[in-house]
């Protein structure tokens, strides 16, 4: 077997990580040392770059927001030099540019596994509850606000507290108008409109990573219990759990989605009647799949199988009552590492680096 | 203690030590030697006269303490959606 290069992007990993090297570890736990790992950053100091058992090699790339034309050229550059075979991305923002790519790519060789633009305008916040009334999968309600009188509108319709949520990223809880009003111009400045409006449901977490065949089929998936929250939202630590309708929620999902690839779940069981809602539906990878790995189910690998036109083995059932803890620490470097990543735009790690 | 559903109980891990895990729901719990001890025969399907008194001989306890107590630990465990 000849050794694979993969690029992966997301390598970001601060207190609200992405989930790049989330996703190479799992890669690295099938693939050992027979892979070489690209990974694709947008700032010189994303830590993944220096994490040089993971990452072989790192390079920068031009945001999404540069274009299609930008992200296409420096992707070529890259593959000039490291031969890419598959590209695995891990952020919201990258996938329409990438779609759109994928023919060209596939023509140079490099590999990808991605949801449907049909899939990516089915969860989008803008058309999302739209979920219920086509699909029968069970969504709060929510609506799309593009100024002010519609915003309360929306807020009368639902009642106190909402949801005020971006189209991309950023959410919060509103529970007055004038906090509406607060939130609806922070996300607007931020990522623009529209914005999304959100029924609140009180309850407990939950979230399920799954890759979805594309005909319906499940290839794996693992939920678990959000354990600790970090003040932005995010799960610093979970629980996998087995609770059926959680389960046969995530399937109905991708069975009548007809997902293709990787997805994530945010699911809310509501406190008062035990109903489950699904929140949002996002196209990719979480920053916790790592813990599908430890619970037995390595999902990132099995990507990178179905990209390459295989069918990945059968996967085991999961490990029920694994708990994924994320830590924080400092890592040091040399700034000779700096300099090539900012002057050069890439870091090559020598092989007795990337051996360590 | 009538009509207690206690078969989501049977899903229950619990350990030697009193920690319980719920699989369905992710939660963990701790519990003391009582706790540990009604658990166990409430999954049995044990009365309520029955688990009185196998308290009163377990834990040399008068009839109404031993009443008290399970009145307790039913009320908290359902109260935590576990029956």
């Amino acid at each position: 077997m000849s050794t694979l290069t993969i690029a992966v992007t997301g390598m970001n990993a601060h207190d609200n990580p992405g989930p790049g090297i989330a996703v190479v570890r799992g890669i690295r736990d099938k693939y050992g040392r027979d892979c070489r790992i690209v990974g694709l950053s947008y700032d010189a100091l994303e830590p993944g770059v220096y994490l040089h058992e993971f990452v072989d090699e790192a390079f920068l790339i031009p945001y999404p927001s540069e274009g299609e034309d930008a992200f296409w050229t420096r992707i070529m550059q890259i593959h000039e030099i490291s031969k890419l075979d598959v590209l695995l991305p891990t952020l919201d923002a990258e996938l329409p540019i990438i779609l759109k790519l994928e023919d060209k790519l596939k023509e140079r060789g490099i590999r990808i596994l991605l949801p449907s633009k049909d899939n990516l305008e089915q969860i989008s916040k803008s058309r999302f509850h739209r979920l219920r009334q086509q699909h029968g999968i069970m969504v709060p309600g929510s609506d799309i606000a593009t100024d002010p009188s519609r915003l309360y509108a929306l807020c009368e319709k639902f009642g106190f507290p909402v949801m005020v949520k971006g189209q991309y990223y950023e959410a919060y809880i509103a529970h007055n108008a004038q906090e509406a009003m607060f939130y609806f111009n922070k996300i607007r400045a931020r990522w623009g409109l529209p914005i999304v409006v959100q029924e609140y449901i009180l309850g407990e977490e939950y979230d399920v990573v799954a890759v979805g065949d594309g005909q319906g089929a499940v290839v794996g998936l693992v939920p678990m219990r959000k354990m600790y929250l970090t003040d932005k939202g995010k799960a610093w630590a979970g629980i996998t759990v087995t609770d059926p309708e959680l389960l046969s929620m995530a399937k109905k999902v991708i069975s009548t989605l007809k997902w293709l690839g990787p997805m994530e779940l945010e699911i809310m069981r509501r406190r008062s009647d035990g109903e489950l809602f699904v929140l949002e539906i996002n196209p990719r990878f979480p920053a916790w799949v790592y813990l599908a790995v430890g619970a037995g189910v390595n999902l990132p690998a099995a990507v990178v199988t179905l990209a390459l036109g295989e069918q990945p083995a059968p996967m085991p059932d999961f490990q029920v009552g694994k708990i994924f803890v994320r830590t924080s620490m400092d890592m040091i470097t040399d700034i000779s590492k700096f300099e090539s990543i900012t002057t050069l735009g890439q870091l090559i790690h020598t092989p007795q680096e990337s051996a360590k | 203690m009538e009509n207690l559903d206690t078969g989501r109980l049977h899903n229950l891990a619990i350990s030697d030590t009193g920690f319980v895990f719920d699989p369905v729901s992710g939660h963990t719990f701790n519990t003391n030697r009582t706790g540990f001890f009604i658990l166990g025969l409430l999954k049995e399907g044990k009365s309520q006269d029955e688990i009185v008194l196998a308290l009163t001989e377990q834990f040399e306890v008068e009839e109404q303490v031993a009443l008290r107590e399970l009145q307790n630990f039913v009320f908290r465990i359902r109260d935590l959606g576990l029956v």
